[in-house]
This record gives C-alpha cells, sequence and structure tokens, in this order.
C-alpha cells in the first residue's frame, strides 16, 4: 500500500488533485502537525480571537422564537457578533498564521456568499499579506455588498464566469491559481472541505465554536444539550460545533441543507439527502452528479449554501448515523429569516436562516436546551430577501 | 492482441525520434467532427490521448475548459467518447484522459471494462495522485489497460521514486506548475527537473502542458521521449473558419511537429 499517510473518515476525504500540489499539502500538514502542539502559535491564535474577533461569542437565550416553535430553552450561538459578522474569520486568521510561519506571501480564496472572503481580506489586511477572492459572477452580483467590503480592504476580487458562477466555480478556479503559484502561495479554503488536511484544519479552526458553546451551556443550564442545529453548506460551522459534542451520544445533532425550490425539484443543495458519494474539489464525499459522474449545479436562495459537494467528515456522520441531515427550502429560510428579525431583533444571513427554518422538528418533544449555531448576520442578504418580499 | 501496455511500448520503441501525442477532447464540437480531426492527427501521431468532457476540470486551463464545456452542451457523454475510440481502433494506440469521478461513477470497474472493450490501451486520471491510485491499478492491469501516472516540477525526489516505480506506458510530465495552456519555459529549471525524472523514472517520459510551436518541441525532444500538445491544437481549430480548413491546418500543423520531433 501507499507509503504516505492520508487523512481519511472513513471512507471519506483523500487528497485528489493534481501532482503539483500535493507537495504543497505535504507542507500543509507538516507545519500543521507542528503547530498544533505549538503554545506560542494557540497563544497568537487564541489573543487574535479575543482581542480582535470578539471571542468568545455570547450563548443569547431566544424566548420569543422558541415559544413559537414550542421550546422551552432555545439559545443561539451567536458567531454572527464574530468581527466581519460570521464564523468564517476563526478560520481564516488560523490558516494565515500558518502561512505566515511556512513563509507564503500570497493569499487566495473562493467564496460564495463573500463572508469567507471578507473574511480573507480582513485576516490579510491584518497580516499583510497579496490577497486575491475568487467569486462566481452571479454570486457577486447577489451579494454586492462583501464584493465593495473585499475590495475596500485591499483585495483583488476576481469574477468567475465558469459553470453557473456560484461557489463550485469560484473554488475550481481558486485550485487552478494554486496549482500554478503553489510556491509562493497559500490557499485559505473556507469551509471543511478539499483535499486533506483541509477538511481536518478548518475543523480545528472551527472547533472554538462549539468548545465555547459546551461550555456556556453548562454554566448556564448546568447540563448538556439535547439538541445542536447547524446549516451545512461545505460544513465548516457546523463541524466546528458538533466535534465538541461529538462523543456525547445524548445530544443529539442536526445538519441542515439547502432544499432550495424543492428536493423532489432535483434543484437544491443537499448531496447529503440526495446525492450519491464521488470526488470533487479533492475529497471523496456525497455529491450531486449524473450518472457519468459529471458534477450537477446545486441551486440555492443562500450562496453560502449553493454548493454541490460537502465536506467529508459530514458523509462520515452521516453514514454513521451520529448526525441527523434534513432540509430546508428557500422559502422556509425566507420564512425564519422574517421570523428571527421580527421576534428577537437579529437579522439571520441566509445560510443561518436555514437552520432556523428546522427548529420545530428538531425541538419538537425535546426535554431540554435547543442550541442552534447562529453562523453569520444577515445585512449581506437584505437587498435579496427585500426584493423577494416585494419591500423594494 | 497486446495489452496496453504492450501497445504503448511498442509506439515509444517503434517511432523514429520523440513520439508525438495529441491531444483531443472528445466531443468537440460534436462526435462527428473531433472524430474527424482525430483521423488527421492519427496521420502523423504515435499516441492519441482522447478527452473525456468534465464539469470541472481542475488541472485544465481556459482553452480546454471551453473544448469540455462545447461537448457537454452538445450532450455528449463517456459512452459517446469510448464509441468515438472504438472507430479510431487501427490507428495509433488511445489513452483516455479523464477526471476521476468519470470513473468513479459508472463503478470502476464496469468504466475500465467498456475502455477494454473499445480498444483502448490506458488511462490518464490528473486527480489521482500515485498514493491513491492502488486499487484502480490493480484493477487497469486486470483489464490490460496502461495507467499512466503525472509527475510535476513540485514532486519531490522520494514522489519521483515512486511514480517511476509504479509507470506503466508513460509518465506524464507537466513541464510548468500550472494548468494546461500555460507557457512552457525551456530554461535550467526545466532541465533540472528533467534530470530528476531521468534519475528516477525508467519508463518513456512525455512532456505537456504549454507546448505550442513546432520550435517548443524541437527544444523538447532534447529531453523527451514524447510530447504531448492539447490546447495549441484546440486553438488551431478555435482559429479555422471551417471545419475543412480546420482539418488542413492540423495536418499542416501535425506534420511540422513531427519532422521538429525527428533526430
Amino acid at each position: 500500500m501507499s507509503q504516505l499517510t492520508t487523512t481519511r473518515f472513513g471512507d471519506y476525504g483523500g487528497r485528489f488533485v493534481p501532482e503539483t500540489v500535493i507537495g504543497a499539502l505535504d507542507e500543509l500538514e507538516t507545519a500543521f502537525q507542528h503547530y498544533r502542539e505549538d503554545t506560542e502559535f494557540w497563544s497568537e491564535f487564541n489573543h487574535l480571537l479575543t482581542s480582535y474577533v470578539g471571542r468568545p461569542t455570547p450563548l443569547t437565550r431566544a424566548h420569543k422564537l422558541g415559544e413559537h416553535h414550542g421550546i422551552d430553552t432555545l439559545y443561539l450561538k451567536r458567531e454572527d457578533l464574530c468581527h466581519t459578522g460570521a464564523h468564517k474569520i476563526n478560520n481564516a486568521l488560523g490558516q494565515m498564521l500558518l502561512a505566515k510561519r511556512m513563509g507564503k506571501e500570497r493569499i487566495i480564496a473562493e467564496t460564495g456568499a463573500g463572508q469567507h472572503g471578507v473574511a480573507t481580506a480582513t485576516a490579510a489586511a491584518l497580516l499583510g499579506f497579496n490577497c486575491v477572492v475568487y467569486m462566481g459572477r452571479t454570486d457577486m452580483e447577489r451579494q454586492h455588498l462583501n464584493v465593495v467590503r473585499m475590495r475596500m480592504l485591499g483585495a483583488e476580487v476576481r469574477p468567475v464566469d465558469s459553470g453557473s458562477g456560484t461557489l463550485k466555480d469560484a473554488t475550481s478556479e481558486a485550485i487552478r491559481d494554486w496549482v500554478t503559484n503553489v510556491r509562493t502561495t497559500h490557499y485559505v479554503i473556507g469551509s471543511a472541505v478539499g483535499p486533506a488536511p483541509y477538511p481536518n484544519l478548518v475543523a480545528e479552526f472551527q472547533r472554538v465554536i462549539g468548545d465555547e458553546t459546551r461550555e456556556q451551556i453548562l454554566a448556564l443550564e448546568g447540563r448538556l444539550p439535547a439538541v445542536v442545529v447547524a446549516c451545512i453548506g461545505g460544513g465548516s460551522n457546523a463541524i466546528g460545533m458538533f466535534r465538541a459534542f461529538l462523543n456525547d451520544p445524548d445530544v443529539k445533532l442536526m445538519g441542515v441543507e439547502a432544499a432550495g425550490h424543492g428536493i423532489d425539484s432535483g434543484k437544491h443543495g443537499a448531496p447529503l439527502s440526495a446525492g450519491k458519494p464521488g470526488v470533487l474539489h479533492g475529497s471523496y464525499s456525497y455529491l450531486l452528479q449524473d450518472r457519468d459522474g459529471q458534477v450537477q449545479e446545486a441551486h440555492s436562495i443562500s450562496a453560502g449554501l449553493d454548493y454541490p459537494g460537502v465536506g467529508p467528515e459530514h458523509s462520515y456522520l452521516r453514514d454513521a448515523g451520529r448526525v441527523r441531515y434534513v432540509s430546508a427550502t428557500d422559502v422556509q429560510a425566507v420564512q425564519a429569516f422574517q421570523r428571527c428579525t421580527r421576534l428577537e431583533g437579529i437579522i439571520p444571513a441566509l445560510e443561518t436562516s436555514h437552520a432556523l427554518a428546522v427548529l420545530s422538528q428538531a425541538g419538537a418533544g425535546e426535554d431540554g436546551p435547543v442550541i442552534v449555531c447562529f453562523s453569520g448576520r444577515g445585512d449581506k442578504d437584505v437587498d435579496s430577501v427585500a426584493e423577494r418580499l416585494g419591500m423594494m | 492482441m497486446p495489452n496496453g501496455i504492450e501497445r504503448l511500448d511498442a509506439a515509444f520503441t517503434s517511432t523514429y525520434g520523440t513520439a508525438f501525442i495529441p491531444y483531443v477532447m472528445a466531443g468537440d464540437p460534436d462526435i462527428a467532427q473531433s472524430l474527424r480531426y482525430a483521423g488527421v492527427l492519427a496521420r502523423y501521431a504515435d499516441v492519441i490521448e482522447l478527452g473525456i468532457p468534465y464539469s470541472d476540470p481542475l488541472a485544465d486551463g481556459p482553452t480546454i475548459q471551453g473544448a469540455g464545456q462545447r461537448a457537454l452542451q452538445a450532450g455528449v457523454t463517456s459512452q459517446d467518447v469510448l464509441d468515438m475510440a472504438e472507430r479510431l481502433r487501427g490507428g495509433p494506440p488511445i489513452v483516455i484522459m479523464t477526471y476521476l469521478n468519470t470513473v468513479l461513477a459508472p463503478g470502476v470497474e464496469r468504466f475500465l471494462r467498456r475502455l477494454a472493450d473499445a480498444g483502448v490501451a490506458g488511462l490518464l486520471i490528473p486527480d489521482l495522485p500515485i498514493e491513491e491510485s492502488d486499487d484502480i491499478r490493480r484493477q487497469t492491469n486486470e483489464a490490460g489497460l496502461a495507467l499512466i501516472p503525472f509527475a510535476a516540477p513540485t514532486s519531490s525526489d522520494e514522489r519521483l521514486e515512486l511514480i517511476g516505480r509504479h509507470a506503466q506506458g508513460f509518465v506524464y510530465c507537466v513541464a510548468v506548475t500550472g494548468v494546461t495552456g500555460s507557457d512552457i519555459a525551456i530554461n535550467e529549471e526545466f532541465a533540472a527537473f528533467m534530470a530528476r525524472c531521468r534519475r528516477f523514472i525508467t519508463a518513456p517520459i512525455a512532456v505537456g502542458f504549454g507546448v505550442r510551436t513546432p520550435q517548443d518541441a524541437k527544444r523538447l525532444a532534447e529531453h523527451a521521449d514524447g510530447v504531448i500538445i492539447g490546447s495549441e491544437i484546440i486553438r488551431i481549430v478555435e482559429s479555422s473558419v471551417t471545419a475543412k480548413e480546420a482539418e488542413v491546418a492540423l495536418d499542416d500543423y501535425s506534420r511540422q511537429i513531427k519532422v521538429a520531433l525527428r533526430p
């Protein structure tokens, strides 16, 4: 068998990328293994998380939203209060601290909703990197605010016209850039996807979400939650939250994919619900594909969930039955967006709205706290929701 | 009939000079026309690389991406490509270039049997690095097909040794860090990469990515056993007004390349 190690989650994961970047993945793996044991690295990372990102983020009790869904104790883990407005900044900073130590001078990233792009542009400004962000043309239109933010922060936003001009195409283009400039460039992948070691690396930088949540709920309620819910595009906020509870069999974990126009319509972004395993962007995982293995376009109102693949650890957790994966449609997400805004005075990202949309289902009959990973704020989405609701 | 590995070995040993390996995107702009283009190239080719169009070709630059998109829009399927390969039987050995998911989706065994039935000699999978390839190589061996590995300037000596040990048919050496259609630079760095390849790889070495002109080919012939040309062939077709004109241009270009590759 092979002499080189490969990180897998059961059958899922692996490193299915062109030979040119394998050396860079080895280099990243070595740096990650080295610095994960390095106290100076973690103290710099944790210092940035507290003094720059604003961690720990609060666990907010949502009384009225809980009441609406028949949930006695509902909490929101407020990643929307992170600097830049979503959990993405945790990973961007962690990876860039690694990149700095690896001597890279240039940073590239892909982005869908623009939150990862903004987080990467922000961290690049802070830490002094040149930064290029690839973004699908369709996403640049529907998340225009974030395009402007990235440019203000000094990043170059490169439009991607191939395919449907969304997250999948932006990721492919970022990988092509990396293949070309691999010696000088670190690719800050934004979700728990891609070739090993990325899925594990991203999960490790995001697990602060779950670790904090666990501590907070024990302090507030003196017990672990009954249910934890998170939305899934690639699945980085979800895996960051879930990792802290995987070994607690009594904590039910629920991941919510984008059902778009409905699973039966075929226009959705729910590979765990309606795909089959295959290879996209370097890892083996559930995937929307046709009989020949051509990757199909995803459909979702949420640019961050509009992706035909998913992180390999989620595929493993699905098959193992440890996490239950469900889905919410565009319509349900918009309703949840409005409900949360009106009842709690918090505007959720459309991605987060998918997690909020299944609360009746998640919390029904549960005796114990229900926690939603409130992955990001919805300022970026107000125009598109207002347009959909005829409020413009 | 000899198996794929033997046919590829024979192609490299019997050619006068350096082998010419043109790439054709099957189904661009449709199967019938791409078959005619392949027929023209087959007059000069030692091996033909036939591409299955794919939705997310990570190793390809804009030219081959565009060709793949046109083929997919024309509704070309994997079976259409293998039917096309079968029509090219009797000419130079055919190797199929495709991405891993098109091999996995129908089932590896079933896919490889279809390749063997179509008379294909070998298979190139750019997103299957050597350490992930054991299972598939076991099955290509059973099917009598060569699994042709890739090497890159960023491959370590350890990796080149591993690649050389498992090589079948030939090794596809990527001339530059980049995607297909980049600009090749035949400089000291490239020569050093070729020297490292020679140290660890005994199989024939074919070089691709960014080869355009007969002059490029001539200079590469000093280093390599084979020269792979893809994007430039698509550009020649794209810049021709009619299909007939493209066929004439391809014939002329291939002849020049073949002459340039003579010792």
